[in-house]
């Protein structure tokens, strides 16, 4: 997968957009131009949106379209230094002292002063993903997933790497990527905490929102392959026109895919307010909505659907137009 | 010249209280270069790819951009003037439309995250039709500026009297006597000493959560709302995660004008975000509001919320109780602060009180709130033991 050598990186937005359309992303205009300035300008590329909009997708795409490694490092509360950068590998440390001892090599200050440096060698070193994206011969991508569920201590700790494209360790000394091979950072937030501005700062900002319809049935196609195109469509407008409601938490992208292979696999053809309701799980997760829903609303937005789409449809009889 | 405009741009955005400095000009310059002019939305996206930085600032940005850029001659005099050695002067043209749109949007507060970016708008019309509901009565904030006097009681307070909140235990770790064994430290001492082997200790942190202050200021709540902000203010001077939201008829977040150090000027400009000061109350539907739109984002990480309301409300088809049950799923524990209790015994009448009362953690009636040293001496009589 990752070829040995560096691929011509993209010279337009078209091409970022062909380039990731080629590893079934499909991305609206305005995100690609992030993301060939990302590229161009070798800033981290920051995407907030809610939950389940292909954020992760995104720096898994440009990867492989880059054909590069992907380096993820996934965010939680407590996250540090070991976990992320770098560890020394203390089994290894300590049987190096065991067999110093051994060797009676540790009575005089100069062999404790070999010791010592040969302890907190450059192969004593576990590199984590934040200390392997600097040491690579070829830029990978560096995915910080889920920024937000890190803490506040953690984002001043990326500040060094993403600004400088360093790494500070205190017993070895400055780690610092190679000009061209400095990692392509992709950074995620679902914005359950606001990131720290001096880290914003450093990075270029894109919101990804839900996809417009013509976009997200693209979508739909291509990761809900065995879905009829009758389906994926009417799939599509039901969750389009859900988010217009006032829910708890409105159904994302994938939340779509999911369904459309959901209903696929009870081998639906087209929504009706039974098979709807059985699966509604798959597209709400808050039970709040899904008592919403059921109470009515989707009857209510199926004869909706049906009364858009013989409004729409060319053959349809005056009377059956709304 | 193309930085003219960039630069000038940059200068409508930050009247229009986006925090672009020097940095991101050159950067948006940059980035204009790399995509080229001949998309209007490729420049779009790169602009605001590298001048904003959260959600809510992109419809102002995107007004600002459609009102400065609108000249469709102006794209084509800026490919010229890319060429180099061709000096022209800037648009003139566009400028007094930039400035209005800069005095526009001038009102709002600097880098506000806390609203909507179309909340300008939403003000003016606002206070143009007064038909919004007859219960709500709009009244600017009226915050007398502190007195010397209280201002040192409010920062005594602040960093003297203990938060009636549990300290929660992270997961990030420290040294310490005794704990879990600190491989890497053990290492380090041990390498300076081969002889010796003294284990060293880490364990988890405890620290005091995030703090969320839900005030109430609506008209019943007056006098304790002012005490409340100048506590608050002294708060998240001390500590930086507070995070204040008041509520009355509507939620405002004023935490970013509370983060001002000179207290008179924090409290002028949260007076200024205020709008449903002194107003009626709807805690079921602010609560919804809250739980809806801030929640998922202000209580992550085992935040505390401090609610503060004397719960004078009705609890109509259990709204007030469903919007409690959803809050009490949100935060790690809620101390209820009420300070409107003249007597000592304390019956819950209210349909308000009663519905929020099963859901709260702690309860702190405080009587006779008349001073800053009266909620001090609250806070400090309140038990340790969560309820």
């Amino acid at each position: 997968m990752i070829s040995p050598t560096a691929l011509p990186p993209p010279r337009s937005v078209d091409d970022v957009v062909a380039a990731l359309a080629a590893e079934n992303y499909v991305a609206d205009r305005r995100l690609a131009t992030s993301v060939y300035l990302a590229l161009t300008l070798k800033r981290p590329l920051f995407v907030e949106g809610e939950p389940g909009v292909g954020k992760t997708e995104l720096a898994k795409a440009l990867a492989r379209a880059l054909q590069a490694m992907l380096l993820r490092v996934q965010c939680y509360e407590g996250l540090d230094v070991a976990q992320t950068a770098y560890e020394w590998n203390v089994a290894r440390q300590m049987m190096e002292i065991r067999l110093a001892e051994a060797a009676h090599d540790v009575g005089d200050a100069a062999s404790r002063e070999r010791l010592a440096r040969s302890l907190y060698a450059r192969s004593m070193l576990i590199e984590r993903p934040l200390l392997q994206a600097l040491t690579q011969e070829r830029s990978p991508v560096l995915l910080i997933d889920e920024l937000d569920r890190a803490d506040e201590p953690f984002d001043a700790f990326l500040l060094e790497v993403l600004a400088e494209n360093q790494l500070t360790i205190p017993e070895l000394g400055t780690v610092r990527a190679a000009p061209d091979a400095a990692p392509i950072v992709v950074i995620t937030s679902n914005r359950t905490r606001e990131i720290h501005d001096a880290l914003k700062r450093r990075c270029l900002y894109h919101w990804v929102d839900y996809p417009d319809l013509d976009r997200e049935l693209e979508i739909v196609r291509i990761r809900a392959p065995g879905a009829p195109e009758r389906l994926a469509a009417q799939v599509v407008a039901f969750v389009q026109r859900m988010r217009t409601l006032d829910l708890f938490k409105a159904p994302g992208i994938a939340e779509t895919i999911d369904w459309s292979n959901a209903l696929v696999a009870l081998n639906a053809f087209s929504l009706a307010p039974d098979n709807v309701r059985d699966t509604l799980g798959v597209l709400l997760k808050h039970r709040d909505d899904i008592a919403k829903m059921q109470g009515g609303d989707v009857t209510k937005l199926l004869a909706e659907l049906q009364a858009t789409a013989r409004g729409e449809a060319p053959r349809a009889a005056p009377a059956d137009a709304r | 010249m193309l930085a003219d405009n960039v630069v000038h741009f940059a200068r409508v955005l930050r009247h229009a209280g986006l925090a672009v400095g020097p940095d991101r000009v050159l950067a948006a310059l940059e980035a204009i270069e790399a995509v080229g002019l001949a998309r209007r939305d490729d420049v779009h996206a790169a602009l605001s790819a590298v001048m904003i930085d959260r959600h809510e600032q992109q419809a102002l940005f995107d007004d600002a951009f459609a009102a400065f850029w609108r000249d469709p001659k102006l794209l084509e005099r800026m490919m010229a003037e890319l060429l180099p050695k061709i000096s022209g002067r800037g648009d003139r043209a566009n400028k007094p439309r930039s400035h209005r749109l800069a005095n526009a949007l001038a009102p709002t507060p600097v880098g506000d995250a806390a609203r909507p970016a179309r909340q300008p708008d939403d003000q003016i019309e606002f206070e143009t039709s007064f038909a919004f509901s007859d219960r709500e009565r709009l009244q600017r904030a009226d915050f007398e500026s502190m007195t010397a006097a209280e201002f040192e009681l409010a920062k005594k307070l602040a960093e003297e009297v203990p938060l009636p909140f549990a300290p929660v235990r992270r997961r990030r770790h420290e040294a310490s006597a005794r704990g879990r064994i600190d491989l890497r430290a053990t290492m380090l001492a041990m390498a300076r000493q081969p002889e010796t082997l003294v284990p060293r200790f880490s364990r988890a942190r405890s620290e005091l959560p995030t703090i969320v202050v839900l005030l109430d200021v609506s008209g019943s709540m007056d006098r304790y709302a002012r005490l409340m902000l100048h506590y608050v203010h002294g708060l998240t001077r001390r500590y930086l995660k507070v995070h204040t939201l008041t509520f009355g008829t509507r939620l405002t977040n004023i935490t970013r004008a509370l983060r001002h150090r000179d207290p008179d000027l924090a409290l002028e400009l949260a007076s200024a975000q205020v709008q449903d000061w002194k107003g009626g109350t709807r805690i079921a539907s602010c609560l919804d509001d809250f739980n809806r739109h801030w929640a998922r984002r202000l209580l992550g990480a085992n935040a505390a919320l401090l609610l503060v309301t004397d719960g004078l409300d009705r609890d109509e088809h259990g709204e007030l109780t469903r919007a409690a049950e959803q809050l009490r799923l949100f935060a790690r524990q809620i101390v209820w602060l009420n300070p409107l209790l003249r007597f000592d015994r304390f019956e819950p009448r209210a349909g308000g009180v009663r519905a929020l009362l099963p859901h709260v953690d702690r309860f702190l009636p405080v009587h006779n709130l008349a001073s800053l040293a009266d909620l001090g001496a609250a806070l400090r009589s309140a038990p340790d033991a969560r309820r």
